[in-house]
């Protein structure tokens, strides 16, 4: 489709009956941008949650990625709010369209009244669509003619950032500081031609109706030292706040990002990170930093998880401190890769041979990623244990806005081997206290050498096949995370102590269950929640809190099995045998709407 | 000796359990040879690390009053990996069978050796499983009969010397249990090279594969066929893997040798350049203030 110079700029709705339209002042705005992977959408969506964290507002985002090399539809949702935005939102109010394609198959997120904003180079609507506006706009050409010359669609995300910008009336002094220091590194005309393309959209001229009918309201948070990330990131300067400096891994979505952040990051610290083989390689090697004296990652994502088995029943039985991280995705095998699902705790708890009792942790937003990384460490440490982290496609990246970690309270110093001499009563394994190695390098007083095996063993670590010894060493294995779970706070409950429904979650879905509570409170619902983040060992009063509810309703992504309950409902049913507790599941590969939490508790609760 | 100078390491401090292998097993002989070398290089005893998978031979820890690791099958590889990249302060030695190092854990034999991982491993070869008591193995020869071939094996068998040098092993030797002079030599050139070394070691497993290396033994009538390095150039892959075409009984000695760049010191450039461009070793309070102000 091309334009004609007398005609006018903007297509789509007809708004010659309307009079001024009202100046919208929002609390909140839900932007989506579909188009194709490689269309650089992503980078709208960061630059505007970069925008919204140093504007004082909240921020959540959400995309898809196709799992192919190249190409591909993808979605990036960006939830702007003045005040607490806690979920990406249900439906959207604006979407933009750059292909037919993204127009069919999101159109239907737009809510009643929203607003399409189409490329008219690729998109031909049905403007006889009266649910919604639709502004539609040459994309494609007017930015191939503010760069000037063939560079295809390139730039086309930085036009519609300035488009975006117009329309909302964002801070465009503020966005082009950002802008500049992302491209400022790089080559001159990279810069020339990002901010041709994002003043040509921000320029352009969808007339006054538009221009003037948006407004996001400033934000209420406070403090000047907000970060805006994702939850990978997060995650992976948690490791290294936590006195993380060795690790190894192999390669898979959605876990990657972390260990090439670590890779390079690491040594910096004095540290390494190794690409390995395999992921089996990967946690022995991360095994053998461990044997060595210093605290350990490795990660991946639920296949991955599936082939370290093994080798973490070895580290169960041999007492090594490792953090474990699993970003989980979608399904069995090769499944949804790039799909969110929370189907990974059991085999996070039970996965390996043998009984092989060790620590699972789950972030509950971006900031926790970092919280609950630096915990692992901490107790990977104090217990000589393995400590699974949980997150999840979702979390690993969506962008949120969090207060700078304060730094002298958090960052623990990595000591290093504890390689001083070993007294000639030293034994790594007493049945009445701590584990504690003697790493390689340290001097054996009374000149008897440890083998740390996968033998069962004696307190000095010798191989003993005795009846009486395994149960007593696989007593001591089970209650050292039993004095772990003594340290473990409650959860704090949100709403009253006591009502009618308690909503469970853990993991990701702490900001839709808590958007979910808010929103039956307001109508006046009895309605709590709670999420859980220590899995395992979970927290010991949890049952004196669900006495004080009617309905104890957990909400998790994964399937609710042969026996009707999700993965943590089946876990707090067998510890707490309360038939009070209930579950809602799904499995699309989608993080909750508010909806489906609302619908599910109404289904338990029998009142519509 | 002085009362002040540090105590001369022995094969008496070394020795820890008697070790379970059957009497006769050809290990006794590598364990021994060991020992000897250790002796002789007198490493600081608490610098020694001993590391093996699953296997009769595996157990070889547990014999060495060292530091030691008896790890999961087929994994001693890429754990020593990890000890040895992360403390250069030790002298890392890993032992195993021809299942472990060939079957089980053949892809990180591939890994370690194209790495050029700074470690010493000694393959006790015995051509067949025995802690499984006689199936099959990755190096066992065409027409032997186990359990898990009756009518005698079919698949071809593992060349090692070829499997290492092709992977890009750094230092490949070959040696047999009954000659611990030759063992001696083969152990201490491969200990003092540094990177990824390999002595593969013909050790006869009695029970399960009784006279299999007597071709290759002078006392059994058999010929020790050593390799003579002024005929063949240690550094010449070519002529390496030309040698290894005569897979058994075929020659004992240094097959291959190369001196490349470790990991080790490849990963410590990197850390050092790094540490450099800071300014030196910098508190990480101060690198992570950094990395999330560009995050505001």
């Amino acid at each position: 489709m091309t334009i004609a110079a007398d005609e006018p700029p903007v297509q789509g709705s007809d708004h010659s009956e309307l009079s001024t339209p009202p100046l919208q002042d929002l609390q909140n705005a839900v932007i989506r941008f579909a188009g194709n992977s490689q269309d650089g959408i992503q980078t709208i969506g960061g630059f505007l949650a970069r925008l919204a964290g140093r504007s004082a507002r909240e921020v959540m985002t959400y995309m898809t990625i196709p799992s192919t090399i190249s190409g591909g539809p993808s979605i990036f949702q960006v939830h702007l709010g003045s005040g607490e935005v806690l979920s990406a939102g249900d439906d959207t109010d604006f979407l933009v369209a750059f292909y037919q394609h993204s127009y069919d198959n999101h159109l239907s997120s737009l809510r009643d009244g929203g607003i399409c904003i189409y490329d008219t180079d690729f998109v031909e609507p049905d403007l006889s669509d009266k649910r919604y506006e639709f502004i539609g706009l040459p994309i494609t050409s007017t930015t191939i003619e503010a760069i000037g010359g063939s560079t295809k669609s390139r730039g086309k995300n930085m036009f519609v950032l300035g488009l975006v910008t117009s329309i909302f009336q964002l801070d465009r002094d503020k966005l082009v500081g950002i802008i500049e220091r992302q491209f400022g590194k790089k080559d001159e005309s990279v810069l020339r031609n990002v901010m041709l393309a994002f003043d040509a959209g921000y320029a352009y001229p969808i007339g006054d109706v538009y221009k003037n009918r948006f407004s996001l309201k400033a934000g209420t948070s406070t403090g000047s030292d907000r970060v805006t990330t994702d939850g990978n990131t997060a995650l992976t300067y948690g490791l290294l706040a936590g006195g993380v400096r060795f690790g190894a891994g192999y390669p898979i979505t959605p876990w990657s990002p972390v260990m090439e952040v670590l890779r390079s990051e690491l040594p910096k610290y004095g540290g390494l990170f190794l690409q390995a083989e395999d992921e089996l390689a990967a946690v022995s090697a991360a095994l053998g930093y461990a044997y060595a004296g210093h605290l350990a990652v490795t990660g991946s994502s639920g296949p991955g998880l599936s082939l370290k088995m093994e080798a973490l029943s070895y580290a169960s039985m041999a007492e090594l401190p490792l953090v474990v991280i699993n970003v989980q995705r979608g399904g069995p095998s090769t499944g949804l890769p790039t799909s969110v699902e929370q189907s990974d705790l059991m085999q996070a708890i039970y996965g390996s041979h043998g009984d092989a009792p060790r620590v699972v942790l789950a972030p509950q937003d971006v900031e926790d990623c970092f919280y609950i990384a630096v915990e692992a460490c901490r107790i990977a440490r104090k217990y000589s244990t393995q400590v699974i982290v949980l997150s999840d496609q979702a979390l690993s990246s969506r962008i949120e806005v969090f207060d700078e970690p304060d730094w002298d309270a958090v960052v623990v110093e990595d000591e290093g081997p504890a390689l001083e001499d070993r007294p000639d009563d030293f034994k790594p394994y007493p049945l009445d206290g701590d584990t504690r190695h003697a790493p390689p390098g340290a001097k054996m007083l009374g000149g008897k050498y440890p083998v740390v095996t996968g033998l069962e063993h004696d307190e000095w670590g010798h191989p003993s096949a005795n009846p009486e010894m395994h149960q007593k060493m696989t007593n001591r294995r089970r209650d050292k995370l039993k004095r772990l779970m003594e340290e473990i706070p409650t959860p704090e409950v949100f709403g009253d102590a006591k009502g009618d429904v308690l909503l469970v979650g853990w993991g990701s879905t702490y900001g839709p269950l808590r958007e979910a509570t808010g929103l039956l409170r307001d109508q006046g619902k009895q309605v709590s929640h709670m999420q859980i983040r220590h899995l395992h060992p979970l927290p010991k009063d949890l049952g004196e809190v669900f006495d004080q509810f009617d309905h104890v309703i957990v909400a998790e992504m994964n399937d609710e099995g042969l026996y009707g309950q999700g993965q943590l409902a089946t876990l707090l049913r067998g510890r707490y045998a309360n038939p009070k507790i209930k579950s809602i599941t799904k499995t699309d590969g989608l993080t909750f709407k508010i909806r489906e939490i609302v619908a599910g508790v109404s289904e338990h609760t029998g009142n519509a | 000796m002085s009362a002040n100078a540090p105590e001369k390491l022995t094969k008496k401090q070394l020795s820890a359990d008697h070790p379970t292998w059957c009497p006769g097993c050809g290990d006794f002989a590598v364990l021994a040879s060991f020992f000897k070398v250790l002796e002789k290089l007198q490493y600081p005893q608490e610098k020694i690390v001993t590391i093996a998978g699953i296997g009769c031979s595996s157990r070889f820890p547990y014999f060495v009053n060292s530091h030691g690791l008896h790890f999961i099958h087929g994994r001693a590889l890429a754990l020593a990996t990890g000890v040895s990249l992360s403390r250069p302060d030790l002298h890392v030695f890993v032992f195993g069978g021809d299942g472990d190092g060939f079957s089980i854990g053949g892809n990180h034999l591939e890994h370690c050796a194209r790495k050029n991982i700074n470690l010493t491993y000694v393959i006790m070869d015995n051509y067949v499983y025995g802690l499984t008591k006689k199936q099959t193995s990755p190096t066992s020869k065409l027409g032997y009969k186990s359990k898990t071939d009756p009518t005698g094996a079919i698949d071809q068998p593992v060349n090692p010397m070829k499997k290492l040098i092709s992977a890009g092993a750094s230092f490949v030797a070959r040696s047999h249990a009954s000659q611990v002079k030759h063992m001696m030599a083969m152990y201490e050139r491969a200990i003092l090279h540094p990177g990824f070394s390999v002595v593969e070691t013909l050790s006869e497993c009695v029970v399960f594969n009784g006279g299999s290396f007597d071709d290759s033994n002078p006392r059994k009538g058999g010929v020790f066929e050593t390799i003579d390095e002024e005929q063949h150039d240690v550094t010449d892959q070519h002529a390496a893997f030309a040698m290894a075409e005569d897979q058994y009984p075929g020659k004992f000695g240094v097959f291959y040798q190369q001196e490349r760049p470790t990991k080790n010191a490849l990963e410590q450039k990197w850390i050092d350049d790094s540490q450099a461009r800071l300014g030196g070793e910098a508190d990480p309070k101060d690198l992570l203030r950094k990395r999330f102000a560009v995050m505001k």
